[in-house]
């Protein structure tokens, strides 16, 4: 009002002025909405074997979304992220089926034990640059079976022929009734939205930022006094533990864990989902997801060798052609148009 | 005691094979600075396409040769298709390439081939037990020719004007351009030479193993870990390295842990080597500039 009140704001403190870019409230709110919308209907919409693809490849995408934390952000590249799925598929059938803990109660401990062994394998991966990383997690991959058939933890994992679950019910109390596919595609969904929302907020902040600079030049953020050590080995401890978050999810979807279902190829199969939805996406992850579920089901009614033979060509083809994935390719189409309106 | 001298010998024979894949993964090392995850997945095709040149009725020596030759090519053909066009690409796209190689190859020669193990014909047979029965014909044969393989690479290397040219490309290529060395055909010649050392090595192990499309996965990791302890950039260390794990994995299969773990003894000897000594027992220390 009078002068003297604008007096007394010194000048040299910032004020906090919202800033919007982009998208005026009423947009913002519409876009939720639609979200909202498109993640609902699927399940009554959809009969229960699509809803539990559509469910696998939620679960696909969060596990991507967890290689992506570490290989797309913080820029050390794993090929064995198979195993920490396995680790959390077992964690949670571990403690269902042998201490009857009910599903949710598994997901912290599964969240835990896999950030924990993460940031223990954080501290090797700090000593190996790139290619040898890649490498060492490679064979971690090759081995991953061969270490949960192994006799001494067989009472626990059941040997060969794994163990078998049971689909969490859905809630009385929920208004309308829900089958247990639904309900879990459900849950697959909330849990995958706040694992995404949280590592988008990671991502887009200071952190998020500390860790990009670590990885396009470690030496210039360890000058700007970023201690690059610390930030791997969390980045490493957090992108294992939504990996196995996802793998948790994946053991109650399909009611089984089996040694063989996490073979090398699960590893490459989050690799391949990473490099085609976009290195270093949070998006991408989520087409990645849909990308590895739904492509080797269509490929599979060629040949039984189809699906891997389609995947390589693919990964290929993307790197040569795309190589930031499909969530780059959106970006580019979207700025396009912007560009013209 | 018998025993152990026989788990001791198995273990050099099978140690012959990781050293050749050893000896593969360190020349395109030298060459290019990567290292191949699907050379693994590029000896099983030559050894099936050698298993059906067999079947068709050709000699087994004629069969070797021809599939060497076309390894050779199909070595020479990755490079320059796939990997040519990103040599300047991030690590992860290298990575990349490999895993997609690694996909193409394995799966076409399942989809060819089929999933079914065969029995491949081993060259080496003998009338009666050699060394008191310790070794078997096969091992002995496989051993020699891993040998002859790993000398014929040293004699070219070290007395060719090829195997020079090789080198001054890897070591420094734009120094060996301008001395009129057509470093990018030195990196494809690596290459290919890798893949005929691979599908020897696929030959030489299929007899032992069964060929299925699967067979060479582990016997890669092997590799990886035997040329982790020779130094990724020395070929000698690499052999040495190879027949070590070979040996290694024997007596830890047999003694320690059971046949169900060796893999992660794999995995334990690569986590242990690149911890503790990165360079390897016999590589070069590489102290970077920042």
């Amino acid at each position: 009002m009078s002068a003297s009140e604008n007096v007394a704001i010194p000048a040299t403190i910032p004020q906090a002025v919202p800033v919007r870019r982009g998208m005026p409230a009423w947009q913002v709110a519409l876009v939720v909405l639609g979200g909202l919308v498109v993640a609902i209907a699927p399940a009554f919409v959809l009969e229960s074997f699509p809803l539990f693809q559509l469910t696998m490849a939620v679960i696909m995408g969060l596990a991507v979304l967890g290689l992506n934390m570490v290989t797309g952000f913080s820029g050390q590249i794993s090929l064995g992220h198979g195993a920490f799925f396995a680790l959390g598929a077992y964690a949670t059938a571990i403690l269902m089926s042998h201490l009857d803990w009910s599903f949710w109660a598994t997901l912290p401990v599964s969240a835990v034990v896999c950030g924990l062994v993460g940031y223990g394998i954080g501290f090797p991966a700090l000593r190996l640059g790139g290619l040898y990383l890649a490498l060492t997690t490679f064979s971690l991959a090759v081995a991953v079976p061969q270490i949960l058939k192994h006799k001494s933890i067989e009472d626990w994992t059941g040997g060969v022929q794994g163990l078998f679950l049971v689909k969490p019910d859905a809630p009385s109390w929920l208004p309308v009734a829900l089958t247990p596919d639904q309900w879990m595609y459900f849950v697959a969904v909330a849990v995958a939205g706040i694992c995404f929302l949280l590592c988008w907020n990671l991502i887009r902040g200071r952190i998020g930022r500390a860790l990009m600079a670590t990885r396009d030049h470690q030496t210039a953020a360890e000058a700007m006094g970023m201690d690059t050590a610390t930030l791997k080995t969390r980045a490493f401890a957090v992108s294992a533990m939504v990996t196995g978050i996802a793998g948790s999810l994946s053991a109650v979807a399909v009611e089984f864990v089996a040694p063989d279902s996490f073979s090398l190829m699960v590893s490459i199969t989050l690799f391949v989902g990473m490099v085609v939805g976009g290195v270093a996406s949070i998006l991408g992850s989520l087409f990645g997801g849909l990308f590895v579920l739904f492509v080797p089901n269509i490929a599979e009614a060629i040949s039984k060798a189809a699906p891997g033979v389609i995947y390589g060509i693919l990964l290929i083809a993307f790197l040569f052609i795309l190589p930031d994935g499909f969530a780059g390719l959106l970006r580019r189409v979207a700025g396009r148009l912007r560009g013209r309106g | 005691m018998d025993g152990f001298a026989h788990q001791i010998i198995a273990g050099i024979a099978t140690g012959g094979i990781y050293a050749s894949v050893a000896l593969a993964l360190v020349m395109i090392y030298q060459a290019t600075h990567h290292v191949n995850f699907a050379q693994g997945e590029m000896a099983t095709l030559s050894t099936f396409i050698a298993w059906s040149m067999v079947e068709a009725g050709f000699p087994y020596w004629i069969a070797f040769a021809a599939t060497v030759m076309l390894s050779f090519l199909i070595g020479v053909l990755v490079e320059r298709l796939l990997m040519r066009p990103v040599q300047n690409a991030p690590v992860l796209t290298h990575v990349g390439v490999f895993i997609g190689l690694l996909l193409i190859v394995g799966n076409m020669t399942g989809w060819i081939f089929g999933y079914t193990t065969k029995v491949y014909p081993s060259p080496f047979t003998s009338s009666g037990p050699l060394m008191g029965g310790l070794i078997s014909a096969h091992e002995l044969g496989s051993t020699a020719v891993t040998l002859v393989v790993l000398t014929l690479v040293f004699l070219f290397f070290r007395y060719t004007s090829l195997g020079l040219a090789m080198r001054a490309a890897a070591y420094n290529p734009r120094s060996a351009r301008l001395v009129g060395i057509r470093v990018g055909w030195m990196l494809a010649l690596g290459w290919g030479l890798a893949a005929a050392i691979g599908a020897v090595a696929g030959m030489m192990v299929a007899p032992v193993v069964f060929l299925d499309p699967s067979m060479m996965t582990g016997i890669l990791l092997y590799a990886f870990a035997g040329a982790l302890i020779g130094g990724i950039d020395n070929p000698l260390g690499a052999v040495i390295g190879g027949f070590a794990v070979g040996v290694l994995e024997n007596l830890a299969g047999a003694y320690v842990v059971g046949t169900e773990l060796k893999l992660t003894v794999a995995l334990a000897i690569i986590i242990g080597v690149l911890v503790v000594r990165p360079s390897g027992l016999l590589g070069r220390v590489v102290t970077s500039r920042v």
